[in-house]
């Protein structure tokens, strides 16, 4: 076989196989849609799940998933930008630094049962909270925590040097410097990055299970000593539990919620990143 | 500044026909670049021996020079030869650059006497509201108009609002940019062009009211029409602020300089009053530089 | 004042306003830096803290389990018999192992051709598609994923293997070669890209197809990336768990073959996590296989590490 037919060959195969991961994609978000959008009625989402009878909606759940995730966000973010402005603004090449950077990595590939057990054992156990939306949320925050500190290293080191100089030179602090001008140009990229780490928080699961537990208060409460199954949990549990003769129809509208919601928070980034765009074109 | 004056022709017709008669009657020239040489200015920063090493490659070595107070000190020179690590050397600013080595002083009129900023101890927050700088491109911050000015003042502790709004009125007017941005102080700085862009620049470093003030090729990147505007600007602020500025324009440095320092691979080959160096230079290489012989 | 009325140009003066403002710019200001720095090094040393922490908490419950059973008969026992006194965990590592290892087998090809295409031949309108896609597919939520593949792969298995189930690891590897293409594609297209062009435009200057190209220079000179990708891909793998755990059955045995129920680590844990009570040993033993998860993923973070400092030497030699 000749060169060319080989080269001919090999580029349709490559070609083949994205058109191939394109379809796996396509295949589980319309099977996803199709089998949950029905059972997507009003009445689904504002009724409360039934572990005894069928009918049962997720009005709980959709409420304790906006619950954890902006607790756990509020946790992460602060702290989580804090060692990002650290790392990108203070940090000098060192061993304390690599510690850091070592200790930010190794977090980020802890897999997330991982975190569930730390969780279950600090939060729930040793500071008995037992299942309890704080505990969920903190363990969650601990997770998106590596992912934080990076977006927001990469966002303070993309803003020009120019505007750091900028400021240094009009006699403001260094922490002047930072809060006033290097972090209000990083607010894009930042926004980015909180969204894409609020976008997996939505749909961790393995995290919560035996932190923040697999079952809602009885009545609606911000209680976040409270237990709180989130939509995520939920779609295990009605599976894993397999008590319910509608299982598979809870299971559907939960899953195709978790995914509009995956599709609002990806849109949301992508408004976040042309937003962006624009401002980085009218500063020319 | 008119416009012919702006046109790149030659150097000689745009040395100034009348000289200043006095220092303390400054008539307010309708050509920059007034010749100096009879007139005895104090200096606003005198810098002895001062070294800027990269690593271990040499940035400037050794350099002496007097900057004269209320007055437009230019620097130039061809690429690389120095001058703008000489003027970042005298806010400091080539410390925020890894592996910068400084040796000398830079003397700085600091509440009335001389105080070498390189001193231990020196605050450099102080140091930066007294020499103040503006940038090769005009870098304003993501924020409005009014904002952008009142930055320094704001960070310094004035945060009544009355006092924030005059400063901002009082230094836009010096930088001749009220009148185009009075409507829309709120508008992101963003929105204005290059040139009002720079101008804000300038405004900015006013309001926080330095004595001195540097600026680094301040209209390399603009259009001809916006720089004439800021050439116009540096002479009416030279009344009042010692500007050091960098620029690779001959043209400008005779337009708005009154002194010329010529540097080449790192030294200061020569110093004068600007009609001086520009007519008759005493070194053979300001001599080729001037006459555009090299750089 | 008088200066801004007259509508001349303002200078300076020691009245005023700028007397006022001069006097406040001049003035001492409070330093509250200290305060921020401290906050922002708090931040991250936080970051050691809690890693720290997690291998601490973790690996004392393990502990607690070694007291009573040896790691030996821990790490390599066969049977998995709480009730008997028995916690052998090889069933799970095997499984484990093996589910991640099918999804190499499958992710990796189809993701280095993905790579491929997005770097080097996608045009900007597909790679507008493609990206997008990619990064959908990393944002669908592990449950989901084990949802799907247990209505819509577990029983096409099922049907097209005779078996009774359909559970097991075939199914675990499949869903987990979905899952791991967004980690690997990206990592390997960022390998790819970041090989010098003009090696590549070396060779096919050489006369040589795009393809030989691909192959015998392209993909050699980012194979230290590529590698890290894969690894990286396994860790992703590894600790997986409910998208796994939803389509293997869940039997704690060793499995016999890839269509009959399995456990993992991962999958034998969140099952138990939950119903067995703090500090007995069948508690603790998830406990140590936490621990083991944790050691694996540290060791595969040490070996990016170090193929990435090999990535960086390798691109200073091109150069």
């Amino acid at each position: 076989m000749s060169a060319k037919r080989i080269d001919q060959i090999a580029r349709w195969t490559v070609t083949a196989a994205a058109g191939l991961i394109l379809l796996v994609l396509g295949y589980i978000l319309g099977s996803v849609l199709i089998n949950g959008l029905p059972v997507l009625s009003w009445h689904f989402l504002t009724s409360r799940s039934s572990n005894l009878e069928p009918g049962g909606g997720i009005s709980m759940q959709i409420f304790n998933t906006i619950y954890i995730v902006t607790l756990s966000m509020l946790i992460a973010v602060p702290i989580g930008l804090g060692a990002g402005v650290y790392l990108a603004e203070y940090a000098r090449p060192g061993r304390l630094t690599s510690l850091i950077r070592l200790a930010t990595e190794s977090l980020a590939s802890v897999p997330s049962i991982v975190f569930g057990l730390f969780g279950m054992i600090v939060f729930a156990n040793a500071a008995g909270l037992g299942f309890s939306r704080l505990g969920g949320a903190a363990t969650l925050a601990i997770l998106n925590l590596p992912l934080i500190v990076r977006v927001s290293e990469e966002a303070i080191r993309a803003v020009p040097a120019d505007l750091r100089h900028a400021s240094l030179a009009l006699g403001a602090t260094k922490e002047q410097t930072i809060f006033s001008a290097v972090l209000p140009a990083a607010v894009g990229r930042l926004a980015t990055g909180v969204t894409l780490a609020a976008g997996r928080a939505l749909g961790e699961s393995a995290v919560l299970i035996a932190t923040a537990g697999m079952s809602s208060p009885r009545y609606l409460t911000f209680d976040p000593l409270a237990s709180g199954e989130t939509l995520a949990v939920h779609l295990w549990a009605v599976n894993a539990e397999n008590s319910l003769s509608d299982a598979a129809r809870i299971a559907n509208g939960t899953a195709a919620f978790l995914i509009l919601a995956m599709l609002a928070v990806s849109l949301g980034i992508g408004w976040f990143a042309r937003r962006l765009d624009r401002r980085l074109a009218g500063q020319g | 500044m008119t416009a012919e004056a702006m046109s790149p022709l030659k150097i000689v017709p745009m040395v100034p026909k009348v000289v200043s008669p006095a220092p303390e009657a400054p008539e307010m020239a309708t050509l920059a670049g007034q010749a100096e040489t009879d007139r005895e200015v104090e200096p606003a920063v005198r810098v002895r021996g001062l070294t800027v090493a990269y690593g271990s490659t040499p940035g400037i070595k050794s350099i002496d020079l007097d900057l004269p107070e209320r007055s437009v000190t230019a620097l130039i020179g061809p690429s690389g030869c120095g001058k703008s690590t000489f003027l970042r050397a005298l806010n400091r600013m080539n410390e925020l650059f890894q592996g910068v080595a400084t040796a000398g002083e830079v003397l700085v009129r600091w509440d009335g006497q001389f105080q070498n900023i390189y001193a231990p101890g020196v605050d450099l927050v102080e140091l930066r509201k007294r020499v103040g700088m503006v940038f090769q491109r005009p870098n304003p911050f993501p924020k409005s108009i009014f904002e952008n000015v009142v930055y320094g003042p704001r960070h310094h502790g004035v945060s009544n609002r009355a006092l924030l709004a005059e400063a901002a009125e009082e230094a836009l007017h010096q930088a001749a940019l009220w009148d185009e941005v009075k409507d829309k102080l709120n508008a992101p700085a963003a929105a204005l062009s290059g040139g009002q862009q720079q101008r804000l620049c300038i405004a900015r470093a006013l309001a926080v009211r330095p004595d001195v003030i540097l600026m680094d090729e301040p209209t390399a990147s603009l259009d001809p029409i916006s720089t004439g505007k800021i050439e116009d600007l540096l002479g009416k602020l030279s009344k009042d602020y010692t500007i050091v500025i960098v620029t690779h324009n001959l043209q400008q440095a005779a337009r708005v300089s009154h002194k010329t320092a010529f540097f080449l691979n790192g030294e200061l080959i020569e110093a004068a009053p600007t009609l001086q160096m520009m007519t008759n230079p005493r070194d053979r290489r300001t001599e080729n530089y001037v006459t555009g012989r090299f750089g | 004042m008088s200066a801004l009325n007259t509508g001349r140009t303002a200078v300076p003066t020691q009245t005023g306003v700028g007397a006022a403002v001069r006097t406040r710019l001049r003035g001492r200001r409070r330093d509250t830096g200290a305060i921020w720095r401290g906050l922002f090094f708090a931040s991250a040393i936080f970051l050691v803290i809690s890693i720290a922490a997690i291998l601490v908490m973790v690996g004392r419950q393990a502990a607690a389990l070694f007291t009573q059973v040896r790691p030996l008969a821990f790490l390599f026992g066969r049977v998995w018999a709480p009730e008997h006194g028995l916690y052998g965990a090889l069933p799970f590592l095997v499984g484990s192992l093996a589910a991640t290892g099918l999804a190499l087998l499958i992710g990796v090809p189809l993701g280095l051709a993905g790579a491929i295409y997005l770097a080097k031949l996608a045009t900007p309108r597909a790679q507008r598609v493609m990206r997008p896609a990619i990064e959908l597919l990393a944002g669908i939520p592990s449950v989901v994923y084990g949802w799907v593949g247990l209505t819509a792969l577990v029983p096409f298995i099922r049907r097209h293997s005779g078996h009774v189930t359909g559970f097991g690891l075939l199914a675990a590897g499949v869903v987990l070669a979905v899952m791991v293409l967004p980690t690997f594609i990206s990592l390997a297209e960022d390998a790819l890209r970041a090989v010098p062009q003009d090696i590549e435009h070396g060779s096919l200057a050489l006369g040589t197809t795009r393809w030989q190209t691909i192959a015998h220079v392209l993909i050699p000179a980012a194979w230290p990336g590529i590698a890290a990708a894969g690894i990286l891909s396994m860790a992703r793998a590894i600790g997986e768990t409910m998208a796994v755990q939803m389509v293997l059955g869940n039997s704690p045995v060793i499995p016999a073959g890839l269509i009959v129920p399995a456990s993992t680590l991962t999958s034998e844990i969140v099952l138990e996590m939950g119903s067995t009570p703090q500090g007995s040993p069948a508690n603790n033993a998830l406990f140590a296989m936490g621990l083991l998860l944790l050691l694996i993923s540290l060791g595969l973070i040490i070996a990016v590490r170090a193929t990435r400092k090999e990535a960086t030497a390798g691109v200073r030699q091109a150069h």
